[in-house]
């Protein structure tokens, strides 16, 4: 890592610190916003939020490792993730996964080569009266056919470049 | 906001007017509050059924420690498979549970509330941090609430980070506390020693949204619905194999089968109760009541159509419980390991009657010894379809 990225990851981690507080309580907080801002969190950034909240690295680790929606690694800019429970199941989840996995050309627990597309199964989406349901990062879709998925697939990769645009003009 | 059209029935909650219930409250002492809802015998809408007036009651009577104060936690860690309808309340009924918030404050004393919003959940709290706002504005949060002198309560938004285990009330407190969401041993309660080691309520969202409806209409209209032992309207999440899945409200007490007619979900071959930590009925006992002293439930109803194969019903349930045991206790971490793989035995028609057996006592071990409600529930729907589908379980000759 750039001694550039270093330092940025530290300002941010400290900004964090500054706004949920220097104490345990922050902790996930902290690691959700640092994650939203930055795709993972990294071995160094759990080393820096241990130094700012006072606690061992090993009790982040522990922490960043145990629930499902904090990461470690890249897990690609849109995950994909396909309610497994078994009302979707019911409603035709297995055709969907297929499909998902044919159109991004990864299987589930992989993430794209470009880092941009990751597909994991969720617990339950709670949207077991509308499934199969599909949760694209914050957005959610529901009755999702095996038809649907390349449409899906595809606004994402314009929001991604509206994304990316949007950067670069602020 | 998300709109989903999940709404079956019509619910008691549009009738109520707003705020009434937190005016009502407001007017009543503490003990008078906690009495009201002690007396319609409001039981926990979550699943666990604990009675809410007893729960405030030892909350209202716990000692905060030194410069801290008591909290009321809304839990809406809504994952149980099959369950919905805490999205369709925080969707279109977010005023209510902050209001019921506001009353379970005002009873135990408590001046800081949190909810507990599950991750997937995550674009609902636009619109819940909107309402949020707006209650503050109105002075419906903040300083001297409704004019009442010294009364300070406000809520925020804590989000969880993925992890079924966290509904569970304990583990949700060391989850907000930024540990690992590992269940805690109990005794002591969270009334006495919850969030920070102070004195903390924990209720679903549903029984703070019945709280409102209880001080707004009356604990004696509350207890003329349901049954003796389970009284007042239940929310419903019903998905599967009906003609019209969706949330519907409906007093405690109804039979299955009168569930059935009302969703379309007439000559279903099973319905699975009260999640994947619940119990599989078969239609030879749809007579059974939903109530806590017969079949009881959070609300999830999932219908199974006669063509579908238990064991792979067995086998999602225990795939969901591998991946959301915390890990922390033997009988639940390695006991629900065991139980897939016999399901998958079974599948593969390569399990004896005897080591069937054997799994039936894990199932047993899991039920008795297992630290919290997780592993203690999870054996519950492998067993009761190993009980009532035996005929299409065993000797399987078909691979799947």
């Amino acid at each position: 890592m750039l001694v550039g990225q270093q330092q940025r990851l530290q300002d941010d981690i400290r900004g964090l610190v500054g706004r949920f507080g220097r104490h345990r309580n922050a902790l996930i907080p902290v690691l959700q916003e640092l994650q939203k801002a930055h795709a993972t969190i990294s071995d160094f950034a759990m080393q820096v939020v241990a130094d700012e909240l006072g606690i061992h690295p090993a009790e982040v680790y522990g922490v960043t490792s145990f629930y499902a929606f904090l990461r470690q690694r890249e897990r690609g800019r849109f995950v994909f993730r396909l309610c497994g429970t078994i009302s979707c199941d019911l409603a035709g989840k297995s055709r969907v996964a297929r499909q998902l996995e044919n159109d991004l050309g990864i299987r589930f627990g992989e993430t794209s080569d470009d880092g941009r597309f990751g597909l994991e199964w969720a617990s339950c989406l709670g949207m077991c009266d509308q499934g199969p349901a599909l949760l694209v990062n914050d957005r959610v879709y529901t009755r999702v056919t095996p038809e649907e998925v390349h449409a899906i697939i595809d606004e994402c990769k314009s929001t991604f470049g509206a994304h990316a645009r949007q950067a670069a003009q602020a | 906001m998300i709109r989903v059209n999940s709404k079956k029935t019509p619910f008691t909650f549009e009738s109520v007017e707003p705020e009434s219930g937190l005016r009502a409250a407001l007017a009543m002492s503490r003990a008078d509050i906690i009495g009201e809802v002690g007396a319609c015998n409001l039981r926990g809408r979550g699943g666990a059924g604990f009675p809410t007036g007893t729960k405030w009651n030892l909350a209202a009577a716990a000692k905060v420690k030194a410069g801290g104060t008591k909290y009321i936690v809304c839990n809406a860690d809504e994952g149980e498979p099959g369950t919905f309808k805490d999205r369709v309340i925080l969707s279109e009924f977010a005023d209510m549970v902050f209001e019921g918030m506001t009353i379970g404050a005002r009873a135990v004393g408590a001046a800081v509330g949190i909810l507990y919003l599950r991750s997937e959940y995550v674009y609902l709290r636009p619109h819940l941090e909107e309402v949020l706002a707006r209650r503050r504005t109105n002075k419906l949060l903040g300083r001297d609430i409704g004019g009442l002198d010294g009364f300070t309560f406000d809520i925020h938004i804590r989000m969880g980070a993925g992890a079924y285990v966290c509904g569970e009330e304990t583990a949700l407190i060391e989850s907000l506390e930024g540990n690992r969401g590992e269940p805690r041993n109990r005794p002591p309660f969270p009334v006495d020693t919850g969030f920070e080691g102070q004195p903390t309520v924990v209720n679903n969202v549903e029984t703070f949204a019945w709280v409102v409806c209880i001080l707004s209409k009356s604990a004696h209209w509350f207890k003329s619905i349901g049954t003796e032992k389970s009284t007042g309207y239940k929310l419903f999440s019903v998905s599967g194999d009906c003609g019209e899945p969706g949330v519907y409200e409906f007093p405690l007490g109804i039979t299955v089968g009168e569930l059935l007619d009302k969703v379309g979900g007439r000559g279903a071959k099973a319905v699975q109760i009260g999640g994947a930590s619940g119990h599989c009925v078969p239609a030879s006992e749809f007579g059974r009541r939903l109530a806590f002293e017969d079949v009881s439930t959070g609300g999830s109803v999932i219908v199974f159509g006669p063509g579908r194969d238990m064991l792979e019903v067995a086998q999602n349930f225990m795939e969901f419980f591998v991946e959301e045991s915390c890990g922390q206790c033997t009988p639940c971490r390695a006991g629900n390991a065991k139980l897939l793989e016999g399901v998958e035995m079974l599948r593969r028609g390569e399990c004896s009657t005897k080591y069937l057996q054997e799994l039936l006592a894990l199932g047993g071990t899991m039920q008795l010894a297992s630290k919290c409600g997780l592993g203690q529930s999870s054996p519950n729907a492998f067993v009761s379809i190993v009980k009532h589908f035996k005929d299409e379980i065993m000797g399987r000759t078909l691979v799947q």
